[in-house]
């Protein structure tokens, strides 16, 4: 058929309605539907829908007292659910205005630690109310009702006729035989795709160029400072401590791998004390500095246990021997942690000879390299 | 029209009956809104646990939403003057600065936080829960399987999500995951330096992260995952639900509700209850106090820094793993770190995504199924889910091993080797178990169709032999066995599942209904006492004729 055919559609071309989907409004008249009765019209619905109601247990009976008790449940419980709101809204913008101040005080255990909780509390009892009112209505008010619904598995006909669509379209297309313009399409579809992905390169950085990885803020001649940007001295810790220091250069205190652990030891744990092949000299006196950063995932190693020489991280626990050269001596942890040269200025402060000979913090596949 | 519209029999005649009708003469939707409300849906507990995720997720889009409206992510310096006295003056990032004053500053904020936090908790556990469900009932078999296949994506989706969500507030805990994270990604072989500065723009840990984690958190994947919940439902109400095996219940056929009213009313009732579930945890229960962390300091990190629950299995992992760095001709070096994260996490959920095609392959089945199976009738299935299951739970007890260790005051290190030992030989002794309960389960089911019910009633016979009556489920053979076969339903067990007991008469303080009258509908039924008594008399343990008096206790033959 085409456009041009004289008689288009199923009314063979005359102005009136054609057939609707070849079904119920041709079975049933409005006449007939306007005999039947709700419920009929109900179950003929479900029917075309190819269900079919088995039975129904109808609620409880007008005017009994199960149904007195029912009714009264859901509206007790549908009915707090709005006190419980109200209540909500009355905390919510009362406080601060005809009740005390919602703003949290960290010494006070009044109504401002009381605000959170209580909005919490009623509008959970408020939702969990409507909730619990809509099920026991559904349970006990309304009919139950057992439904059966037939399923398939999809049509055959459906099937072979769409694929005869697509296939048609497809011959018509005669792609099958035009190879220039396949092959042109193959070219167009993979340029446009990389094409409209190329923009992502915008996130790609060399992490290579200029290692930013392997360096940190320590060089020759920087002050170990603490936090507040103290320097320090031999002699300023005692036997046995740990302290946390960094690069005396601006923002150092918060570099990401600067942060280093001073640790003077124990006489005795200066008699074991054995540098790792190349660290001989790094250490200065009782005195060395580890890197802070996990050799693992990266955490601050934090837990120093001083009677067995031994760090913690916390966060997968792997364990170093200050006295071993920082080696990891168990858990997850492969590498020992990196070691600060140290020595002593002019002034008698703290300063690193270098910064680290290696990378600090996880190890990366081509860390040995760089 | 207009005239057949107003002269049409049964044409409704009230005011909004009119409108609807003239509503849909311009809308034509009301096949498809008949079809929906008569979509019939099974009736049992166990469908509704995905549900509970897909109202989680409601939650968490709505109250998102709500946090944006304060939230500021930018890792930009700023000095904290909020009301929080204990952090006045202290640096800090704008992320960690806007997440205090939302929680403090906001009216109602820290309700709102805690919320969304609690209802991501709920969203995953909700989706592993529904995964278990799937699982066990076999209902991921053809041709669920793709739906299975859209699932288990978007179970990896939300955890991405969780992760994403939780780094955001840049406090010392998320800053110490966020750490974790950058050594991951560092730990990944060749491409890992790359990837990392394309994630982080450069070393750890710049000042890009938290803003592409945000727009990633609430943009990114929330979309995504919002067209797969889509795609998953149309799925579903294309395929229609499964069922399990029950009397009349088919392969092409579900028996339920109907959605309109029913189903609707008790779904309904469902979000409103999870709704208040979330509402009131976010209230009452405090969760993840950023104000105690403080701002986050790569120095700095806290005892017990663990993440939400979802991703402790692979803290665990990480925990246990031994410190097994490969190094390659080349000084090229394979993290230790890369197996325990990306491998073993890459390699469960590919196992879970492509679970349905291995069974496909190994037990040949590739039938439709919509019934579904009981677990206990598919024993190397159910017992391959205890392993794994047991596999992801001793992971995530060892990413706890520090906190076990401190409460129970066990020797860290041995916490660490009883993780590794565990999680080498405790899967397959769950296996063994699983599987043996499997089998013992079916063969109990088998024994009292054959045998019938235990009544607990001890008769003597006239020569003296005790038995005990056994009450079969059906018609029985001349040596008293059972006729009916297994169709995988439920066996019942004990009398009162037969109706070997009255139902209690309603009514709390007095009774709402008139008790003779139960009496008499219930024995109707054949339920109560009397009832029984009669039913028992023609399975009591008497020998028949020719027949041996009792073996081990069998029914005999009915009298009548």
């Amino acid at each position: 058929m085409t456009t041009r055919d004289t008689r288009p559609g199923s009314t063979g071309g005359a102005d009136v309605p054609g057939e609707l989907y070849g079904g119920p409004d041709d079975d049933y008249t409005p006449e007939q539907l306007a005999a039947m009765s709700r419920e009929d019209l109900d179950r003929l619905g479900a029917h075309y829908d190819h269900v079919e109601i088995l039975h129904v247990d109808a609620g409880p009976e007008p005017g009994s007292p199960m149904e007195k008790r029912a009714i009264r449940q859901v509206g007790m419980v549908f009915a707090a659910a709005g006190l419980f709101a109200f209540l909500f809204v009355v905390v919510y913008a009362g406080s601060g205005w005809f009740l005390p101040d919602w703003h949290w005080q960290v010494t006070e255990g009044g109504w401002s630690a009381l605000f959170t909780p209580l909005l919490g509390l009623l509008m959970g009892l408020s939702l969990l109310c409507v909730g619990v009112g809509l099920v026991l209505f559904t349970k006990k008010l309304l009919p139950h009702e057992t439904a059966v619904q037939d399923k398939h598995d999809g049509s055959h006909f459906d099937r072979v006729t769409t694929g005869a669509t697509f296939v048609g379209a497809f011959h018509n297309s005669g792609l099958a035989r035009r190879k220039l313009i396949t092959r042109s399409l193959l070219l167009m579809g993979g340029g446009v795709g990389l094409m409209l992905i190329m923009p992502l390169g915008g996130l790609i950085k060399n992490p290579n160029k200029g290692n930013p990885l392997g360096t940190t803020n320590w060089a020759e001649g920087v002050r170990l400072v603490r936090n507040d940007g103290t320097p320090i001295r031999p002699g300023d810790q005692q036997p046995g401590s740990l302290e946390t220091v960094f690069p005396a250069v601006p923002g150092g205190n918060r570099q990401a791998d600067a942060a280093t652990m001073l640790i003077r030891l124990r006489p005795e744990q200066v008699e074991q004390l054995q540098p790792r092949v190349g660290h001989g000299d790094f250490a200065y006196g009782e005195y060395v500095a580890y890197s802070k950063i996990c050799t693992h995932a990266g955490c601050p190693v934090s837990l120093y246990e001083q009677e067995t020489s031994r760090i913690l991280c916390p966060c997968h626990q792997s364990q170093f021997d200050v006295t071993q050269g920082a080696k990891p001596v168990f858990g997850p942890a492969t590498r020992p942690l990196p070691q600060l040269p140290l020595d002593v200025d002019d002034e008698g402060f703290f300063i690193a000879r270098s910064d680290y000979i290696e990378a600090v913090g996880p190890t990366y596949w081509n860390r040995e390299r760089i | 029209m207009a005239a057949r519209t107003a002269t049409a029999p049964g044409a409704p005649t009230t005011k909004i009956g009119k409108a609807a009708y003239e509503f849909d003469e311009r809308m034509l939707l009301t096949p498809w809104l008949r079809r929906t409300l008569n979509k019939v849906y099974p009736d049992h507990w166990s469908f509704l646990l995905g549900e509970i995720a897909l109202y989680s997720f409601l939650i968490l889009l709505l109250s998102g939403t709500y946090l944006t409206f304060f939230f500021d992510a930018s890792m930009r310096e700023v000095v904290y003057d909020g009301s929080y006295a204990p952090l006045r003056g202290v640096e800090m990032s704008a992320a960690y600065d806007s997440a205090l004053s939302l929680s403090f500053d906001v009216r109602g904020g820290l309700f709102m936080r805690q919320l969304h936090h609690w209802a991501a908790l709920l969203f995953v556990a909700a989706i592993v829960v529904h995964l278990l469900r799937i699982f066990f009932t076999g209902a991921f078999r053809r041709p669920r399987d793709t739906n299975w296949l859209i699932g288990v994506v978007m179970l990896v989706l939300a955890l991405l999500m969780g992760v994403t969500g939780y780094s955001l507030p840049d406090d010392l805990l998320s800053g110490t995951g966020l750490r974790i994270i950058s050594a991951i990604l560092l730990s990944v072989p060749v491409i890992g330096t790359w990837a990392h500065f394309a994630v982080f723009n450069g070393d750890f840990v710049g000042e890009q992260i938290i803003g592409r984690f945000y727009i990633v958190h609430v943009l990114l994947i929330p979309a995504i995952l919002l067209a797969l919940i889509g795609l998953h439902l149309l799925i579903l109400v294309k395929q229609k639900h499964t069922q399990f095996p029950g009397a009349g219940r088919t392969e092409h056929n579900v028996v339920g509700n109907r959605l309109f009213p029913t189903f609707a009313a008790k779904a309904t009732g469902l979000i409103f209850v999870v709704f208040g579930v979330c509402a009131a945890l976010g209230g009452l229960v405090q969760i993840n106090p950023i104000w105690l962390w403080g701002p986050y300091n790569p120095a700095q990190v806290s005892a017990a820094s663990q993440p939400d629950w979802y991703i402790g299995f692979l803290d665990g992992s990480t925990r246990i793993f031994p410190p097994w760095d490969i190094n390659l001709p080349g000084d090229y070096t394979v993290p230790a770190l890369f197996w325990p994260t990306v491998v073993i996490a890459g390699a469960m959920f590919t196992l879970l995504a492509l679970y349905p095609i291995i069974e496909r392959k190994l037990t040949g089945d590739t039938a439709s199924h919509h019934l579904l199976q009981r677990p206990r009738d598919v024993p190397v299935r159910t017992a391959l889910g205890a392993m794994g299951l047991t596999f992801y739970l001793w992971l995530m007890v060892a990413g706890g091993n520090d906190v076990i260790a401190d409460k129970f005051d066990i020797s860290l290190n041995a916490m660490t080797w009883a993780g590794r030992i565990g999680v080498v030989i405790l899967p397959p002794i769950a296996y063994v178990i699983t599987y043996r309960i499997c089998l013992g389960l079916q063969q109990h089911d088998r024994e009292v169709l054959e045998h019938g019910i235990e009544t607990g009633v001890i008769r003597r016979l006239p020569h003296g032999e005790f038995i005990e009556v056994h009450q079969p489920l059906g018609p029985v053979d001349e040596h008293g066995h059972g006729l009916l076969a297994y169709g995988g339903a439920p066996v019942p067990k004990r009398m009162n599942h037969i109706g070997g007991a009255r139902r209690a008469i309603r009514g709390f303080f007095r009774p709402i209904e008139e008790p003779a009258q139960v009496e008499l509908e219930q024995r109707a039924e054949g339920r109560g006492l009397a009832a029984a008594e009669d039913r028992e008399l023609t399975t009591s343990g008497r020998p028949s004729e020719g027949g041996r008096p009792s073996e081990g206790g069998r029914p005999q033959e009915p009298r009548d």
